[in-house]
C-alpha cells in the first residue's frame, strides 16, 4: 500500500466527504416556496456590447418578461406582435402533441425509443424564433421544438422515429437522432456535449469567412459537467466566437439531479464569469424572456461581441426517456410543485390577458394539432415501424462509412447478402 | 466457495459481488452516473447505497474523464474504486485517464503507485441501442498496456470474476454484455428469451468467491473444432453448434487480457481446427490477436485456415440490428466451411 494511506499521527479533527444529496426523494412533500425568484424589474437589461465583467448580476440573478399573473413586463420584455406569440403557442402546443403521440407508439411497441420535452418547450421554441433561419444549431437530443419552429416536415421526424423506409438517415440512427442540413441542423449525437466544441468551431469558421450567420449549441446542465463543455467556453473565448451557449438546467439528469453537475454550489450561467463571456441566466418557462434572452445574445455574437452562455432554468416535468422511471427517484408530485409553471399555460394566460386568446380558440387549436399530428402518424406509419419487417436494403449498412467502399466492406457485403438470401430467400425485398 | 447457492441474473450477481466486497474491505468504493440512490440504470448497484452508505457508493458528474481521473487518485490514496461507465460507448471521454494513466501508473513510478481499480461498463449490442449504445470495444482495451480485460458470460462467472478483479492490484477493464444481464441468448433474436432460471450457472453460490483472472472456460468438449468466443456470442455458438451436431469444443475466454494462452493452445491442437467468434467490427478486433497466436503456436497442428466471425466494419446500425449482429446463419457458414476444408 502507498504511504500515502496511512493517516498520520494528528489531533487535528476528521476530513468529510461531501455527496450532493436533492431535496426531495419519493415519499416526500415538496416544496419549493424558498426558491429565490427575482422581482422582474430587479433584472437590468445591459446593451449588448457590454463587456462581460461589467454585467456579471446577470449570472445569478434570473431574467424574467411574464408575471404568474399573465402580465408582460420589465426592461427585458421583447414587445412581440401578438402574432408572432401566437405562432409561438401554436409551435410549443405542437410540440407537446408530437411528444405526446410518439411517446404513446413507443409504449405500443412501434419503436424502440422516445424522449420528451414537456416543459421544456419554451426554451427551444422561442430561442428558434429569436435567431435567424440560417443559423446553425448543434442540438443536443431534447430539442425537437427547434426543428418544429423551423417547420421541418413532421412526417420526416416520425419516419426517423419508426427506421422506417422513409427516413432518410436509413434506419441507422437510435429514434430521434435527427439530422437536417437544410434546416440548420446538426446531426444529433448519442453521446453528451460532443456538440458544444464543434459549434464553436462552426461559429469560427463563420467569422473566417466574413459570414453574417451564427451558431447556437445546446446541452442539459447534467453533461456541462463533461470536458467538451469546459473545451468549447475555452475556445469560444479565446476567438471571441459567435455563438450561443445553451444550458437547459432542467433540474434532473436521468436520475442525479443538478447538484451532481456543481449546481449546489453557483449557477450554471455563472460558468461563464470564468472564462471571461457574458452569462445570462433566463427563466426557462417564460417563452418571452427565453425569446428576450436569446435575442440579446444572438445581437451581440452577430456585431462581433463574442459569445454567450444562457442558462435556461426549468424543470423537466416527465422522465428522461421511455427508458426512465423518475417515480423511483423524486416524489411524484414535484413536477406539479415546481413554482414556475408550464411554458404554454403561461403564453396562453398571457394572450388571454391581452383579449388576443381564449379558451375555445385554445381548445380548437390543441384539437386541430392533435389531428394534424394523428394524421402524419398514419402517413408515416404506411412507409413502416421499427421491428415489423425490414425497411432498408441491408446495403445500406455498409454505405456512408466512407465516401467510396474499401475492398474489405464489399467482401462484408457480399457476406451478408449471402446471409440475406440464406434467411429469407433469394426474392426478398425490403418491405 | 460455499455450497449454497442462490439462483441470480447477470446483475444479481454482479451486484452481489460488490456487496460481498463492500462488506469485506473498507476502502472499496462503487461510483458512476446514477448509480447512488437510484442503482444504475441496468440496477446493478440497486440497494448498494442505502446498504452501504453515500459516501461508499455515490453518484457522479457526467464526466467520464473524471470518472476514470478520479478513481486513479482515489487508488493512489489506498482505494479500490470499482467505476461504473454507464455505457461501454460512453468510455471513450475516459479514454486518456485509462490509456495514459490509469494503465501506466505502476510502470512510469516503478511501484511507488498503483492502480487497483476495476471499471464496470456493460457493452454489446441486441438491444436496440443504435451506434452509441451497442459498441464492443474490448480490443481497444487489450491494445492498451496495463489494463486486464474481463468480460463474463454467466451470473456464476459474473460475481466470481468481479470479485477478482476489484481484488486485483491493476486496473480492470469489466465489460458486461449487456444483451444477457436477463438471460442467455441463443442468437434466434425472434424467439422468446429465455431467463436465467433456466441455465445452469445461475446457481450463484453465496457468499465470497473468485474465480480467477486469467483462465478460459471449457463449455463443451469436442474434438472437431475449436470455437473461442466470449460474453454473449459463447451463448450463441453453444445454440448453433448444438443445433448442427457439429462435434465443437467450446472455449469461453472469460478474461481477453491477461488470455489463457494454454488452455487455446492445447484445444487447437487436439481438435485441428480453430473458429474465433466475436461481436466486435472485424478489422484490428481481438480476433485478429487469437488468429495470430493460433497460427504461431498451433500451426502445424492445423487442418483448415483459423476463420473469424464477427460484426461487420460498419458503425452498430439501429434498424437493421440483426442483419448486423453474428446470428446464427453467420456462425453456421463458418463453420461448414471450417470443417470442409
Amino acid at each position: 500500500m502507498p504511504e500515502t494511506h496511512r493517516r498520520p499521527a494528528s489531533n487535528l479533527p476528521p476530513l468529510s466527504l461531501h455527496i450532493p444529496e436533492p431535496r426531495y426523494r419519493p415519499g416526500d412533500t415538496p416544496d419549493f416556496g424558498d426558491i429565490d425568484i427575482p422581482a422582474i424589474e430587479a433584472t437590468p437589461r445591459p446593451g449588448e456590447a457590454t463587456k462581460p465583467d461589467a454585467m456579471r448580476e446577470l449570472c445569478y440573478g434570473l431574467i424574467r418578461v411574464l408575471d404568474f399573473d399573465g402580465q408582460a413586463k420589465g426592461p427585458w420584455n421583447p414587445k412581440l406582435s401578438t402574432d408572432r406569440m401566437r405562432a409561438m403557442l401554436r409551435y410549443m402546443m405542437l410540440v407537446r402533441a408530437f411528444d405526446a403521440r410518439m411517446f404513446r407508439a413507443q409504449r405500443q411497441g412501434k419503436t424502440s425509443f422516445y424522449m420528451k420535452s414537456t416543459g421544456e418547450e419554451a426554451t427551444s421554441v422561442a430561442s428558434t424564433m429569436a435567431i435567424d433561419r440560417a443559423d446553425m444549431v448543434f442540438p443536443s437530443y431534447r430539442q425537437q421544438g427547434i426543428l418544429i419552429t423551423r417547420e421541418y416536415p413532421l412526417i420526416q421526424m416520425m419516419n426517423q422515429i419508426y427506421s422506417n423506409r422513409g427516413d432518410h438517415l436509413l434506419g441507422r440512427q437510435l429514434p430521434i437522432m435527427y439530422s437536417a442540413p437544410d434546416y440548420g441542423f446538426f446531426s444529433v449525437s448519442g453521446n453528451l456535449a460532443t456538440q458544444y466544441p464543434q459549434a464553436v468551431g462552426w461559429a469560427m469558421a463563420s467569422a473566417s469567412k466574413g459570414d453574417s450567420r451564427i451558431a447556437t449549441v445546446w446541452c442539459g446542465e447534467g453533461s456541462s459537467a463533461e470536458g467538451d463543455f469546459h473545451s468549447a467556453l475555452t475556445f469560444a473565448t479565446v476567438y471571441n466566437a459567435p455563438v450561443i451557449f445553451n444550458v437547459v438546467n432542467n433540474q434532473w439528469a436521468i436520475s442525479s439531479f443538478s447538484g451532481f453537475a456543481g449546481g449546489e454550489r453557483t449557477t450554471f450561467a455563472a460558468r461563464a464569469v470564468g472564462y471571461g463571456i457574458a452569462g445570462l441566466r433566463v427563466d426557462g418557462n417564460d417563452p418571452l424572456a427565453v425569446y428576450a434572452a436569446t435575442q440579446w445574445a444572438a445581437d451581440r455574437a452577430r456585431t462581433n461581441n463574442g459569445p454567450t452562455l444562457v442558462e435556461h432554468f426549468t424543470y423537466r416535468s416527465e422522465g428522461h426517456s421511455t427508458s426512465d422511471d423518475p417515480s423511483a427517484y423524486r416524489p411524484a408530485d414535484e413536477p406539479t410543485a415546481w413554482p414556475f409553471g408550464d411554458p404554454i399555460a403561461r403564453l396562453r394566460q398571457h394572450l388571454e390577458t391581452l383579449g388576443e386568446w381564449d379558451g375555445a380558440r385554445h381548445e380548437a387549436l390543441a384539437k386541430e394539432l392533435d389531428d394534424l399530428v394523428k394524421t402524419t402518424q398514419k402517413q408515416s406509419e404506411k412507409l413502416g415501424i421499427l421491428g415489423h419487417g425490414m425497411h432498408q436494403p441491408f446495403e445500406t449498412m455498409f454505405e456512408d462509412v466512407f465516401e467510396e467502399m474499401p475492398w474489405h466492406l464489399k467482401e462484408q457485403c457480399a457476406q451478408m447478402l449471402a446471409e440475406q438470401t440464406a434467411k429469407f430467400g433469394p426474392d426478398w425485398k425490403p418491405e | 466457495m460455499s455450497t449454497d447457492t442462490r439462483t441470480m441474473n447477470m446483475i444479481e450477481a454482479i451486484n452481489d459481488a460488490m456487496d460481498i466486497m463492500l462488506d469485506r474491505d473498507a476502502n472499496v468504493v462503487v461510483m458512476g452516473e446514477d448509480v447512488g440512490y437510484f442503482g444504475g440504470v441496468f440496477r446493478a448497484t440497486a440497494g448498494l447505497q442505502k446498504k452501504h452508505g453515500k459516501t461508499r457508493v455515490f453518484d457522479t458528474p457526467i464526466n467520464e474523464c473524471g470518472i476514470i481521473g478520479v478513481a486513479v487518485g482515489m487508488g493512489a490514496y489506498g482505494l479500490r474504486p470499482v467505476p461504473e461507465i454507464q455505457f461501454a460507448d460512453y468510455i471513450y471521454p475516459g479514454l486518456d485517464q485509462l490509456v495514459s494513466e490509469a494503465a501506466r501508473l505502476r510502470y512510469r513510478s516503478a511501484g511507488d503507485y498503483i492502480c487497483p481499480m476495476t471499471v464496470r461498463t456493460p457493452f454489446g449490442g441486441g438491444i436496440f441501442g443504435g451506434q452509441t449504445h451497442s459498441q464492443s470495444p474490448e480490443s481497444i482495451m487489450t491494445h492498451i498496456c496495463g489494463v486486464k480485460t474481463v468480460i463474463p458470460s454467466n451470473p456464476r462467472d459474473a460475481k466470481g470474476l468481479l470479485i477478482a478483479a476489484i481484488e486485483d492490484n491493476d486496473p480492470v477493464v469489466f465489460l458486461e454484455p449487456k444483451r444477457i444481464y436477463n438471460g442467455p441468448f441463443s442468437g434466434y433474436y425472434d424467439r422468446p428469451v429465455e431467463p436465467w432460471s433456466k441455465h445452469a450457472a445461475s446457481a450463484v453460490p453465496d457468499g465470497y468467491y473468485r474465480t480467477e483472472l486469467g483462465k478460459a472456460a471449457t463449455v463443451r468438449e469436442g474434438e472437431g473444432v475449436t470455437v473461442l468466443a466470449y460474453g454473449t456470442m459463447v451463448h450463441v455458438v453453444k445454440t448453433i453448434v448444438e443445433e448442427r451436431g457439429i462435434d465443437a469444443e467450446i472455449l469461453d475466454l472469460r478474461t481477453l487480457l491477461p488470455l489463457d494462452i494454454e488452455a487455446i493452445e492445447a484445444s487447437v491442437k487436439k481438435t485441428g481446427r480453430c473458429l474465433i467468434v466475436h461481436e466486435a467490427t472485424r478489422t484490428s478486433g481481438f480476433g485478429a490477436e487469437l488468429a495470430a497466436l493460433v497460427q504461431e503456436r498451433c500451426f502445424y497442428h492445423l487442418e483448415a485456415p483459423v476463420e473469424r466471425v464477427t460484426g461487420f466494419d460498419t458503425p452498430y446500425p439501429h434498424s437493421l440490428e440483426w442483419a448486423y449482429f453474428p446470428g446464427p446463419v453467420r456462425i453456421a457458414t463458418a463453420l461448414e466451411k471450417i470443417m470442409k476444408d
